[in-house]
């Protein structure tokens, strides 16, 4: 990996207020112009993208590797081949997507025919984040591509070769007249979110996010907050242990270790319980990750030295001192923490009041199940909730009465890679969905569109104002052909 | 009673422990209250139709027509949907996740606030309650102060038919928005300027929360010259009631301006200038058909925009004011100059600017070079410039052939975009705008995929590869070790 040379200093230096509002001004231009309105246009962005991670896979793989020492499994299976599906099914949906919808009319606007047309929103800025540092990036730019808009990229900088392999290869690939990637930190993204955007789309934290949303407000712009939160994980008994065992790892250390939005932050199960939980993740991580995981090469690292040290804190606090179970090595020097187990922790813990976003899962134990509902809802609504039980009644009460994101009964995390779901938070996780259809309708504005002819005239609607017009209008308007009918006779 | 801070601080606290009991989640607490809107709005038409002559001098036909009316059509529509709304709807899953469900459950956001503003404050009021409602949460309602007697109606009245555990109204001015503000909503619903939103939205970014900003703009109506002269007539009809008929042009999706061809632009004043003696006889005050300016404030602001001589030098029709009243008599300006206010700024009043070009063409570009209005009017049996319209212009709406129906279909979103607001309601759109889409997938504990765990292998990663792209048979084949991989 090449080092910053002193022309890639000045290129970043320059990149301020004055340079994103010539660049937001040129890409106003060519949308302006019509270029990213055709089906044409958006099915060649959409098929470059797919080349372009065929053609560098490996790249992309180092890349990965490089900011996080990501698995070369986990880059191909969860970044790109997820991504690249998303690609296709938008190929295949695009035509479907961009027809307009009929919509019925009733007498009230009789005769007329209606229909929503989706369009474009024009401009958009897609910021990413650092932790899936290729598909964040990417899948909201399906979106951004399939609505028919011009974009701006800002991936992240605290995941530097993802961001500098995306400058290169979206400039190489897609139509620089309106698609741009921005490198650079903090300086560039307040740059940028000094312009005026159509619409803005941020994945991130909620502290960042509300920046995003100020800087938003200052221009009406819409925004799509893709946010996180401690993404509980409820673990009734009675279950199949191993299956669910699994199936929580996956979730959580086999996603970036911990690094993820919708990775299981913390357990809850019942007191008589939570031994059997260990024992078995204790067994299944051996099988995992071996008997030294801290060298797994099968584990991500902790991305930099700043969320080392907050994770770190998590272990520090005096509270949670004697309730490592399992794990708990660390090695600073490669950024690594083995996957560590917590038993009992306080509810008061500093690592149960904010998101962990790593590999350290505490388990919370209470007397009833039905106690961890109000566990759950006393903090902030997550990015995503999971169950594992095969209790009907209790994974209705869940569904009914526990407010995420998403919920995953029986799994975690996998319901992001459907996309027939939208995916999105609600309160402190975020505002907004994508994925799918959701992804295109997140980057369009559904215009609303009557058709009225000359004929058929209600005299009720105009001055001078009667008796007669007033009976007339009330049954107009409040519907039924009978009322009008009786109106019209003079009988209601 | 004293708004005060810890009068808010109270009554948020209630309302949200309120929604925690869980009582405005059920099907039935949602029909009765709406089926107890439905009631209030029939009991009292009198006094609603006598609060809006109070505030706004309108007609109780305008009333009914654009506010009482309404608000009964659209509590009607969402009562017999909202079963039908609350019910999940299922997602297909690829079979690869076989055996699992999916669905996407519609849920409260909790505690919402609406601000609505003066220009219909009844229907604007009550209309967002209705979304939220049929949805399930708490509101509070703070209605313009720029409206007393519809506020003081709205907050007598609301409790004496709604459950007043979780419907709330407050009064009071900036003062009191900017208190409210101080609070974490689930949701904030604003109709009115931009101005203000921006300060909403400010205020809700510090709590992530999500905001519907329906706002304004210069609406234009394109007028196409029509050969048929009765298609003509008609269109210049409800050109002069979709600008002089609601609130005396003081509505968003009122006709600003009108654009059309210099060569009927003569004919299209003669045209105007008839119909308003028809609707509004020789003396359009002493009619009291139109509403009058809503304040004092809002009254020198239109004067002022008179004022400018290039514009009252376009006046082509009325241009006399009573101050008295705060009423404007039906104006008609020729072409005034494109940089004076009245052409930059959303009117908001009786003032109808008519700019004419060369070709009718020319509208979409005059209409692009300025900012997204919430709806577009044309009138043209030309399909060609029905498809332009459309494709090259942006609005919230676009109706053809008439002006301001659109808000009566339950079936159309309404909301605009860019400068004219975000989100959108009526209908469905209403219930939607309120809630949120919880996606919900059920697995089962049995079928293992193992591949999907660690340590891993090529064997895994070409299965993985395979099973996204969902390619079943490929998979087989891979399992029974008969397909090669790199």
């Amino acid at each position: 990996m090449s080092s910053s040379t002193n022309a890639d200093e000045k290129k970043k230096e320059s990149f301020n207020a004055e340079a994103a509002s010539l660049l937001v001004n040129n890409l106003r231009a060519t949308f302006a112009s019509g270029t990213t309105r055709s089906y044409e246009w958006r099915a060649s962005q959409l098929k470059a993208l797919i080349k372009l991670c065929d053609a560098h896979e490996q790249q992309i793989i180092d890349a990965l590797y490089s900011d996080l020492a990501k698995p070369p499994l986990e880059t191909v299976a969860y970044e790109i081949a997820m991504f690249k599906n998303s690609c296709k099914a938008a190929l295949k949906e695009l035509k479907r997507w961009m027809t307009s919808e009929k919509v019925k009319t009733s007498i009230a606007t009789f005769p007329s025919t209606a229909e929503i047309v989706s369009e474009p929103l024009g401009v958009v800025l897609v910021i990413s984040a650092w932790n899936y540092p290729f598909l964040l990036s990417l899948e909201p730019v399906i979106g951004a591509i399939a609505a028919g808009n011009a974009l701006v990229l800002k991936p992240s900088e605290i995941a530097p070769a993802t961001s500098s392999l995306l400058a290169k290869l979206l400039g190489e690939y897609l139509d620089n007249s309106c698609i741009r990637v921005v490198e650079g930190a903090v300086d560039e993204t307040s740059a940028l979110l000094q312009q005026k955007w159509d619409k803005i789309f941020y994945t991130g934290n909620g502290r960042v996010g509300r920046i995003v949303m100020a800087a938003a407000a200052k221009h009406l712009t819409p925004v799509v907050l893709e946010l996180g939160g401690k993404s509980p994980v409820v673990v009734d008994s009675n279950i199949d242990l191993k299956v669910a065992t699994r199936r929580i790892i996956a979730g959580k250390w086999g996603c970036n270790n911990g690094q993820a939005c919708v990775s299981p932050d913390y357990i809850i199960t019942t007191k008589d319980y939570a031994p059997k939980l260990v024992d078995s993740l204790k067994a299944e991580l051996e099988k995992f990750y071996g008997k030294n995981p801290l060298e797994s090469k099968d584990l991500s690292r902790i991305v930099n030295s700043n969320h080392f040290g907050r994770l770190t804190k998590f272990l520090d606090d005096e509270k949670v001192s004697g309730k490592i179970v399992f794990g708990g090595e660390k090695d600073e020097s490669k950024l690594r923490i083995s996957p560590t187990i917590l038993l009992d922790i306080p509810r008061n813990s500093l690592i149960m009041r904010e998101e962990i976003f790593g590999p350290l899962l505490p388990i919370m134990t209470v007397d009833k199940l039905e106690e961890s509902f109000d566990v759950i809802n006393s903090g902030t609504k997550p990015l995503a909730a999971y169950l594992f039980t095969i209790n009907n009644r209790l994974k209705e009460q869940f569904v009914m009465n526990i407010s995420a994101g998403g919920l995953v009964v029986n799994d975690t995390a996998l319901h992001l890679a459907v996309n027939t779901l939208p995916f999105g938070g609600v309160g402190e996780s975020g505002v907004g969905a994508y994925h799918g259809k959701f992804s295109f309708d997140a980057f369009s504005h559904k215009k609303a569109v009557l058709y009225r002819s000359f004929l058929g005239d209600a005299p009720v609607r105009y001055p001078p104002y009667t008796n007669i017009k007033m009976r007339l209008l009330k049954a107009l308007v409040g519907g039924g052909l009978l009322g009008i009918i009786r109106a019209l006779f003079g009988l209601s | 009673m004293e708004i005060n801070g810890e009068f808010l601080e109270e009554t948020v606290r209630e309302l949200r422990q309120y929604f925690r009991s869980g009582s405005t989640r059920s099907v039935t607490w949602r029909k009765n209250q709406l089926t107890a809107l439905l009631d209030l709005v029939h009991k009292n038409e009198d006094a609603i139709s006598e609060s809006l002559y109070q505030d706004l001098g309108k007609h109780p036909v305008e009333a009914f027509r654009d506010e009482i009316g309404a608000i009964g059509k659209s509590a009607t529509y969402s009562l017999s949907c909202v079963e039908k709304w609350m019910a999940p709807k299922k997602s297909d899953i690829p079979l690869l996740f076989f055996p699992a469900k999916g669905e996407v459950l519609a849920e409260p956001l909790g505690v919402v606030l609406i601000f609505s503003s003066w220009n219909f404050p009844i229907m604007l009021a009550l209309d967002p309650l209705i979304g939220a409602i049929a949805a399930g949460n708490v509101v509070v309602i703070k209605p313009s102060e720029q409206a007393p007697a519809c506020s003081s109606f709205l907050a007598n009245t609301i409790p004496r038919y709604l459950d007043s555990n979780a419907i709330r109204v407050i009064e009071g001015g900036a003062a009191v928005s900017q208190q409210l503000l101080l609070h974490k909503w689930d949701k904030i619903f604003f109709t009115g300027s931009p101005r203000v939103a921006r300060f909403v939205m400010s205020a809700a970014a510090k709590n992530l929360t999500p905001v519907t900003l329906e706002l304004g703009g210069k609406c234009p109506a394109i007028l196409d010259s029509l050969p048929n002269p009765s298609d003509f007539k008609l269109a210049v009809k409800r050109i002069v009631g979709g600008k002089w008929g609601p609130c005396s042009g003081q509505a968003c999706i009122g006709i600003d301006y009108v654009l059309v061809e210099e060569k009927v632009s003569s004919h299209l004043v003669e045209l105007l200038k008839k119909i308003i003696r028809r609707f509004y006889g020789d003396n359009p005050i002493e009619s009291k058909v139109i509403s009058r300016i809503v304040n004092k404030q809002n009254f020198t602001r239109l004067c002022n925009l008179l004022k400018d001589p290039l514009v009252a030098a376009s006046i082509v029709h009325g241009g006399s004011v009573e101050e008295k009243h705060l009423f404007i008599e039906p104006t008609i300006l020729l072409d005034p100059p494109l940089d004076a206010d009245v052409m930059t700024e959303e009117i908001f009043g009786p003032l109808l600017p008519i700019i004419t070009v060369n070709k009718i063409g020319e509208s979409i570009e005059f209409i692009n070079s300025r900012p997204k209005p919430l709806a577009i009017y044309a009138f043209t049996k030309d399909e060609t410039l029905k498809r332009r319209i459309l494709t090259e212009t942006s609005s919230g709406s676009v109706t053809f052939n008439d002006t301001m129906v659109q808000f009566l279909c339950d079936t159309l979103p309404f909301g605009g975009v860019g400068q004219s607001g975000f989100g959108r309601y009526h209908g469905k759109y209403s219930f939607d705008t309120f809630s949120h889409e919880k996606a919900v997938m059920h697995r089962s504990l049995c079928l293992e995929i193992e591949p999907r765990y660690p340590p891993w292998s090529k064997f895994k990663l070409e299965f993985l590869r395979l099973a996204y792209k969902l390619n079943y048979f490929g998979l087989l084949l891979h399992i029974l070790g008969l397909k090669r991989y790199k």
